[in-house]
């Protein structure tokens, strides 16, 4: 799925996030929460108010995990590997092919409002694809 | 659909400061370039074989701010988009063959656009009531489905 150029474009695109992550985390998942209320059924025990702590904190760990999948492109389902089965025994959110949509939307929306014109079609087409492989992954182990 | 006022406010002024040709036009080719198999659609379109050639392609361009001006009839009625793409919602249907998830991610493209065009400027507010705006018409759309 992920081609060469594709890696590149990924891996350069998340080195300019250098600094940021955490907002960027946090960023995204406050604008799935608001733009698609139905996520937040999967934190009932969570204060989802503009800027909390656990956002914060929450999103800081979803760009880490994302970080890391990234370092290891050429073999994404072992790098995720524990978080597959995370997702799958333990939190079973809905097939990761519908909620990863959400939130592959939202971060990509932070990306293009922080990028702008750098975000272009070709790194839109490949963060897309990354999102793609990571929801494939984290859905292996679902039955 | 209920808006609030609100969100017709996010929505209006969003779209107020959009250029219908340029936004119409890169939605467009980031779908053929994101999403290739949508490229079935438009085997007439001519070169659409990097995405180079689809950004610069006249067609696409043509076609972009066709669907975005379209777009605009939405903003201009969303008490009543239902009925505002009734006839559209047949074509699509009858005539050109679309699958309504086309739509979904058409919509979730536009939006892209909008955020890169607009930076910090396209809030959570703005995104969010942008996502139920598109949600609506990708639902208008399929509406008549059969």
């Amino acid at each position: 799925m992920l081609t060469a150029e594709d890696k590149k474009l990924i891996q350069q695109i998340w080195g300019k996030l250098a600094g940021a992550e955490e907002d960027v985390g946090a960023e995204a998942l406050w604008r799935m929460f608001h733009s698609y209320p139905p996520t937040k059924t999967y934190f009932p025990h969570f204060d989802l108010s503009q800027g909390s702590d656990q956002i914060r904190g929450h999103g800081k760990k979803v760009v880490a995990a994302l970080g890391n999948a990234i370092k290891n492109l050429d073999n994404l389902s072992q790098a995720l590997s524990e978080l597959s089965n995370l997702h799958a025994y333990n939190l079973r959110v809905d097939p990761p092919r519908f909620s990863l949509q959400f939130l592959s939307q939202c971060l990509q929306v932070v990306l293009a409002t922080r990028l702008g014109k750098e975000y272009t079609p070709e790194v839109h087409s490949a963060v897309d694809k990354f999102m793609s492989a990571v929801a494939a992954v984290l859905a292996e182990k679902y039955r | 659909v209920h808006w609030s006022a609100e969100e017709k406010q996010l929505i209006a002024s969003v779209w107020g400061k959009v250029s219908v040709e340029e936004c119409g036009a890169e939605a467009l080719a980031r779908l053929l370039i994101v999403y290739p198999w949508t490229q079935r659609f438009f085997s007439n379109f001519g070169n659409l074989s990097s995405p180079t050639a689809i950004i610069g392609n006249p067609k696409v361009r043509a076609h972009g701010k066709k669907v975005l001006t379209s777009f605009g009839e939405a903003v201009k009625n969303l008490d009543n988009i239902k009925g505002t793409y009734s006839k559209l919602s047949e074509l699509h249907c009858e005539k050109l063959h679309v699958d309504p998830e086309n739509f979904r991610l058409l919509g979730d493209i536009l939006i892209i656009v909008l955020a890169a065009h607009f930076g910090r400027d396209f809030t959570p507010a703005c995104q969010s009531a942008w996502q139920k705006l598109v949600g609506v018409v990708a639902h208008a759309l399929a509406h008549k489905y059969h």
